[in-house]
């Protein structure tokens, strides 16, 4: 027999390319990306310009100069980044793994493994692809996995292999006899799902997540593992996730797009305006003029349009190719500033601050909205177990704080654990039942994974702090959890060892807010053990225990306006035979490929209910250090800050007045918890009447139109206003009729707390004041529940901190304190944004004046497009002789320092108005050039016309004005300058001093003899700058240039000053305040842990082999009836895609994987 | 120890570069500095300006028109035929004393030597000495780089063919005898132009050098034969020809001519008394609405009359003062409104 790939041209194997180019692609392909940009290409456009010998008005290199710099500048990153791609592919794909071939193992490269083949992976070894488990060391076939590459999280994860195929252990033969096939979806991104179906010996086997080891995971505390290759190389999910981060802009990159299309636009306007000149001129004067400079051309309008475009070049500099270079320079140094302030360095766990977009500083400096998350933002994720009623007693409410409970009857305590109420500990040694079963449920329902390192050492992995805190409590108490397999969970039970048979795990969700296990107890009884959030539970509640859940529900308020996360505990006993079809209907379901989970959320539903209360736990959730401060601090700063949780309403409220957000002085409170539409209008229009009388009347309430797109201005309101908003009514004021209203009344309040969101409406809520504001929002979070919000916002800022890394993986900054926030916002945020504003003014103001001058020049002329300037200076002007002065500036300015940055928080308002660079400012710096332009020009003008040198001889020249000119240009733009450090001073003086030195070497003999007609300028230096009357002129045009800026910046400060001239007119703070390390008395409090638990990873093995029913020999039946059929050397053998194997699921895509190796002289 | 350090591995540096403490100046617009600064910025700017004009005042300019547009002035005849060589002459009387050392310029006004195309019209390498491009010129001289039987023209280009062709003889007529008063006309170019720039080519006779060659279309003679009474001024070196090479920024514009040589009466400069310049009269400019003029001038150590920088700073100066008053009231308007 003999198979072939469908498709010839599919990749089978493992190989990777990240690299873009090779030798030969780079210079062409490399090129033809950067000329993809349009001021490259506009340079391109201009050096075709100047080979126009009728048009060209300057010579070649004055373009093509700054563009080889620009471009090998760009081409030398790329191609270091490239080659680092290639390094870093080829070390990949040269590591060596293990692989069946032949019936043998061989040590092969991974490039060279092949979907289909099965390798072999030791401990810590990487997982060289997308692998199918087949056995492993392990008992139970299972594996440990760290998936710190894929998605940053480092605690161990648990897969497991088909007892099928794990029956086939290591034996090579009976390995490489394996001859199954694998249905699955098409390669994907997802990285937390799979789906597929194994088929083999006749029987299918769902396949799921638990049951790949997916490329980039390393293996962990397992011996060996064999696995068959799924996915290679491209196809597989980390690879499928790799470059495809969405590209982030800010606002003043789209500013600046639409100046450089103004330029472009004013360039065409100056360069008509100069054409129509050129055109009368030569109509007038020029074709008299022709006994000396005869004519090449008769015509008036032919000359006039040669004219134009010979401005064109010569005027190009008010687009400045450097532009964009210089602003992702200049960001990359603010960003790095950012990881190496060690004021934002977090000791304890020794994270620094990380930039990981470099391209986004600026925007720090302009947030008007911040989305907080709670839990591990503004709290510590710190979980202690601090209450709890059980069948109605609360536990937990004392007065002592400093008697602690005495846990040594059990020697399996964990000694930092920390409880006060000794009645809860007579409650367990009196073996009240409820109480026991209050913590035997703790210690049965969790995903939580113990290792046990010495005997009694025990030591909890576990999904959310939460869960964790909860099983600790449980193994305090005496119920300790001691180990699990995927069929059981032995635990001791005071003193007692118990096995329970797992054989269920209702897996908790961000829908579900619970989860169940289902057990069966040693003596045989068959229980469900349900923890969930309290209002889920209750709905779910046998009618019997109505009072018990009246008393509960009241402790329930007591705990959430401790501000303590809270957990409501119910159970049920099932029955045997209910259970046996449940079970059966949930393999079902399971092995569907077609709506799987919507299946099993069905079954889910309908085994969880009549349940039987049983009490609560209250878990505190510690703030974290200085969030009151730092949200004072921002809303001085008149940054808005809403914070979006998952939190129940009370919880919620108690934690913003605990962490400052809502404040007893606030006028108003509005809570905002309609059940429909109408209701939530009507509430959102109530708070709206009383905040702002008057803004009620008009309640078909028009946004403002701004290009088509809509714009809620701000409203002010008189007074302090909060809003607190349930996800409920969120989710009403989110749809399309109310989203206005909503905004519009959310944004007149101080502070708003949405409660009981999803990750979804955290997006939503961001994208909806992103479109009809216009202003910059920053998401703060910690958790995978916030990633869809920090993608959405213009920046994200993860946490690094407790609860995996998904968040700062798609972040743009990371840090590991809320509190180091207000630095980030308001010492680099505002430094980077009045930097690039600054630079961006200074920029253009420089190669505005720079320019102008032309225009000026060309009425005296003839608009002939002679340069004033030499071209040689024209050349470095940018490059070399303010390149350097400028970039200075832009790392080094500070208008405040740091700490008057945090004394005044108010100065970071102007950055919310974009105050510092806007069109206004634009253009005002554009009068500023064109004033110094006409001071450069003119001033030199007047000076030198008719004037002679201190020996007679000619100083007017056009050689000597163009030296006295650029000189006094280089002066005037030199030395405004507002901020000097050594550093500035030096670039400044350096710059000057070089622009001497490259200016007399090029006006050297030696250079003119080199090249006589590249430096014709020879001799000028010399000649006239040595002429007082030379020096007098440069003096009175950079004093001129300066002097009016100086004045009306006096005037300003005094007649109308800004914000940040009255902090800087009050006195210097002599020191920073001591930090406040306060713990709040009001503490916050959650309902449950966002993150999904992995029980089904360490249950899955046992719903497969359920419809067996014979619950241990599952394991053994199955594996030997491999076939016969093995006609290839090399593992297993799949059928092909064509072939209608499975009927059930005609949707799911058949990937590209079905591919069949062939050793063609073996084929018959 | 080593425990110790590799829990804070990650540590950023704390250097005044990294935490942004670098210690900087800059300047605070406080009144205290602003007011005072300009006031002393603007006294030093009267000083400057009345220096200057004085100085300015004490250089005695003569300014003579002889382009001839209106009918009776004398070069009127000259100006409107096209005779080459056309002799006319201007008398002019001194009353005192012209303090030397004198220059005389010839003036050219709406003349644009600043034109691009005109600017560009020259060889660098073939007045350097070029041989190769004595044969070939560049295509930058076009159209004169060829004559109409295709010889290349050396000098070529527009500025060395529009080379200012007037000579003029100064005399002065004491008690009824006239006598020349000698000019100088050594060294009246750049050092740099004469000795760096303008470099003929090293073959002697210079005269074989332009073999093959012609003269440019406008020139009477041939570059070798520019200056019959010093061999040394010939070909690209000739002052005349560098001093028109060196191209005006502005379309108004002077240019050295001779000098009075102080030597025997005219030790002191020129004395009072009648003077008579002849004129060859041959550059036409009546075209283009251009203007001819004699300058005579002496200098100071600031160059060349020209008031405007004198004003310029007594203006500037003045203004400051002024602006410092200005800003004092409005200082003391804002920063003590309380307390009234």
């Amino acid at each position: 027999l003999c198979y072939l790939p469908l498709d010839p041209n599919i990749i089978l194997t493992n190989a990777i390319k990240t690299s873009k180019y090779n030798f030969f692609t780079f210079l062409p392909l490399n090129l033809f990306e950067q000329f993809q940009r349009i001021a490259n290409a506009y340079f391109l456009f201009l050096l075709v310009l100047q080979v126009i010998p009728q048009i060209s008005s300057l010579s070649w290199f004055t373009t093509v100069v700054p563009l080889i710099l620009v471009l090998t500048v760009t081409a030398a990153k790329d191609a270091t980044d490239d080659i680092n791609r290639h390094r870093s592919d080829n070390r990949v794909n040269n590591r060596k793994v293990q692989v069946l071939i032949d019936r043998k193992l061989r040590s092969e490269k991974w490039m060279n493994v092949q979907v289909g083949d099965i390798i072999k992976l030791e401990n810590n070894q990487f997982v060289t692809a997308d692998l199918l488990l087949l056995s492993s060391s392990e008992p139970l076939n299972l594996v440990y996995i760290e998936t710190a590459e894929l998605d940053g999280e480092t605690n161990l994860k648990v897969r497991q292999a088909l007892p099928v195929t794990g029956d086939l252990g290591d034996d090579i033969e009976k390995l490489a006899d394996f001859n199954g096939e694998v249905r699955c979806e098409p390669p994907n991104n997802r990285l937390d799902r799979f789906t597929g179906v194994l088929s083999f010996a006749g029987q299918k086997y769902s396949l799921d997540n638990e049951k790949i080891l997916l490329r980039g995971c390393t293996l962990r505390n397992t011996e060996w593992c064999f696995g068959l290759v799924l996915f290679g190389g491209p196809e597989t999910k980390l690879m499928q996730n790799c470059g495809k981060s969405t590209f982030k802009r800010t606002s003043i990159d789209r500013l600046m797009n639409i100046l450089v299309l103004f330029i472009f636009g004013f360039l065409a306007f100056m360069c008509s305006v100069l054409a129509i000149g050129n055109y009368i001129w030569e109509r007038n004067e020029g074709s008299q003029f022709t006994v000396f400079l005869p004519r090449l051309e008769d015509d008036p309008a032919f000359s006039s349009f040669l004219t134009f475009w010979s401005y064109v070049i010569i005027l190009n500099t008010v687009v400045p190719i450097s532009l964009y270079v210089s602003v992702e320079i200049i960001r990359l140094g603010n960003s790095f500033y950012i990881d190496w302030d060690r004021k934002m360095y977090y000791a304890r766990n020794d994270t620094p601050a990380e930039a990981r977009t470099t391209t986004l500083n600026e925007e720090l400096g302009q947030i008007k909205y911040v989305f907080s998350d709670k839990t591990g933002t503004l709290t510590q994720n710190i979980m202690i177990f601090n209450k709890c009623t059980i069948n109605g007693k609360c536990y937990g409410d004392v007065y002592d704080y400093t008697d602690t409970v005495d846990f040594s009857f059990n020697p399996l305590a964990d000694s930092r654990f920390v409880f006060h109420d000794h009645s809860l500990v007579e409650a367990v040694k009196l073996e009240n039942t409820e109480v026991h079963a209050f913590f035997r449920l703790l210690a049965l329902c969790h995903t939580v994974m113990a290792e046990e390192k010495k005997e009694g050492e025990l030591f909890y992995q576990a999904q959310s702090p939460d869960e964790g805190a909860l099983v600790t409590a449980a193994r305090n108490f005496g119920f300790v959890f001691r180990s699990r397999t995927p069929d059981s969970i032995s635990i001791v039970e005071m003193g007692k060892q118990c096995n329970y048979e797992l054989l269920a795990i209702l897996d908790f969700n961000n829908v579900r807010k619970r989860m169940s296990v289902i057990v069966r107890s040693p003596e045989g009884k068959l229980s469900l053990y349900c923890k969930g959030a309290d209002t889920i539970i209750y709905e779910r509640l046998h009618q019997s225990c109505s009072k018990l859940m009246d008393v509960t529900t009241e402790h329930l308020n007591e705990f959430a306006g401790d501000g303590l996360r809270t957990l409501a505990l119910a159970y049920k006993d099932l029955d045997e035979e209910y259970f046996n079809q449940w079970i059966q209907r949930h393999h079902e379901a399971n092995t569907a490929l077609e709506d799987r989970e919507g299946k099993l959320d069905q079954l889910y539903e309908e085994i969880e209910k009549d349940l039987l209360l049983l009490g609560a736990t209250a878990i505190e959730d510690k703030l974290q250090d200085g969030v009151p401060q730092t949200i004072e601090q921002l809303s001085k700063a008149d940054i808005k800050i809403w914070v979006l949780t998952g939190d129940k309403q009370e919880t919620a409220e108690n934690i913003g007045y605990s962490c400052n957000l809502l404040r007893e002085e606030m006028n108003d409170v509005f809570i905002i918890s309609g059940n429909s539409l109408e209701d939530v209008q009507q509430e959102l229009r109530n708070a709206r009447t009383s905040m702002k009388p008057d803004a009620a009347e008009n309640s078909e309430f028009l946004p403002e139109m701004d290009k088509g797109v809509k714009v809620v201005t701000d409203e002010v309101v008189n007074g302090e206003y909060g809003l607190v908003i349930n996800g409920h009514s969120l989710a009403y004021a989110l749809e399309h009729s109310l989203e206005l209203e909503f905004l519009r009344t959310a944004c007149m309040c101080k502070a708003v707390i949405c409660c009981r969101v999803t990750p979804l409406q955290k997006a939503q809520v961001v994208e909806l004041v992103k479109k009809y504001k216009k202003a910059v929002t920053l998401a703060i979070g910690d958790g995978a529940n916030d990633v869809s919000m920090i993608k959405a916002a213009h920046i994200g800022v993860g946490i690094s901190g407790q609860e995996g890394m998904q968040a700062v993986l798609s972040s743009d900054y990371s840090f590991a304190q809320f509190r180091f926030l207000q630095r980030l916002l308001l010492v680099h945020g505002r430094w980077s944004y009045l930097r690039m504003c600054k630079f961006l003014r200074y920029f253009f103001y420089k190669n505005f004046t720079f320019t102008f001058v032309h225009f000026w020049f060309a009425f005296f002329c003839g608009f002939s497009a002679q340069t004033v300037y030499d071209e040689w200076f024209i050349t470095l002007y940018n490059l070399m002789y303010t390149a350097l002065p400028v970039l200075g500036m832009s790392l080094f300015d500070q208008d405040v320092n740091d700490v008057w940055s945090f004394q005044h928080p108010q100065l970071y308002v102007p950055g919310q108005l974009n105050l510092y660079f806007s069109k206004k400012s634009f253009f005002k710096c554009a009068l500023h050039s064109c004033y110094s332009s006409l001071v450069l020009f003119f001033i030199p003008y007047a000076a030198m016309y008719d004037t002679v040198r201190d020996d007679g001889k000619d100083i007017a020249d056009y050689q000597s004005f163009a030296l006295l000119t650029q000189t006094c240009l280089l002066f005037a733009v030199s030395i405004q300058m507002s901020y000097w450090t050594a550093v500035n001073t030096f670039f400044v003086l350096g710059s000057l001093a070089m622009y001497f030195a490259v200016t007399f070497t090029m006006y050297s003999n030696g250079m003119f003899t080199i090249l006589p007609s590249a430096f014709p300028f020879i001799g000028t230096a010399r000649n006239s700058l040595n002429q007082p009357n030379v020096w007098l002129t440069i003096f009175l045009t950079s004093i001129l240039c300066v002097l009016p800026v100086i004045t009306n910046r006096f005037l300003m400060i005094q007649l109308c000053p800004t914000i940040n001239d009255k902090a800087k007119a009050t006195p210097a703070p002599p020191t920073r305040r001591a930090r406040i390390r306060r713990t709040s008395s009001r503490r916050s409090g959650y309902a449950f842990s966002h993150a999904q638990g992995y029980g089904d990873l360490v249950t899955s093995g046992r719903f497969l082999r359920r419809p067996a029913l014979t619950r241990s020999s599952g394991f053994t039946h199955a594996g030997r009836t491999t076939t016969s059929f093995s006609p290839m050397g090399r593992s297993a053998g799949y059928s092909p895609t064509g072939r209608p194997q499975n009927n059930k699921v005609p949707d799911v895509e058949v990937t590209s994987l079905q591919m069949y190796r062939t050793i063609t002289d073996s084929a018959p | 120890m080593v425990k110790q350090e590799s829990e804070s591995a990650n540590r950023p540096d704390n250097t005044a570069f990294t935490q942004q403490r670098l210690p900087a100046w800059q300047p605070i617009l406080s009144a205290g500095i602003v007011i005072p600064g300009f006031v002393l910025i603007g006294l030093a700017f009267i000083g400057i300006g009345v220096a200057l004009l004085v100085t300015s005042r004490s250089i005695q300019v003569l300014e003579l028109d002889y382009t001839g547009d209106s009918n009776g002035s004398p070069c009127s005849s000259c100006s409107q035929s096209d005779i080459a060589n056309c002799k006319c002459s201007l008398n002019f009387t001194l009353t005192t004393l012209f303090q030397g050392p004198v220059f005389f310029y010839y003036g050219l006004s709406n003349y644009f030597q600043n034109y691009r195309r005109y600017g560009a019209s020259k060889d660098d390498n073939q007045l350097y000495g070029d041989l190769s491009s004595f044969t070939s010129p560049s295509s930058s001289c076009s159209p004169y780089n060829y004559d109409s039987s295709k010889k290349p023209i050396v000098p070529c280009g527009s500025i060395a063919n529009s080379m200012f062709n007037d000579t003029f003889t100064l005399t002065r007529t004491v008690s009824g005898t006239t006598n020349n008063v000698t000019l100088d006309g050594k060294g009246i170019a750049w050092w740099t132009d004469y000795n760096i720039k303008y470099r003929n080519p090293s073959v002697t006779p210079l005269k074989n050098a332009f073999n093959g060659t012609v003269k440019p279309i406008n020139w009477a003679k041939p570059a070798y034969e520019l200056d019959a009474s010093d061999r040394s001024n010939n070909g690209f070196v000739n002052q005349d020809f560098l001093v028109w090479m060196r191209r005006a920024a502005l379309p108004n514009f002077r240019k050295l001519y001779r000098r009075i040589d102080a030597s025997g009466d005219y030790q002191k400069g020129l004395p009072a008394g009648n003077y008579t310049i002849d004129i060859t009269y041959n550059y036409p400019v009546r075209a283009f609405n251009g203007a001819k003029k004699i300058v005579f001038s002496n200098v100071s150590w600031m160059g060349g009359s020209n008031e405007f920088l004198g004003i310029a700073y007594l203006v500037i100066g003045s203004l400051c003062v002024v602006m410092s008053v200005v800003m004092l009231i409005v200082y003391a308007k804002f920063k003590f409104p309380d307390e009234e």
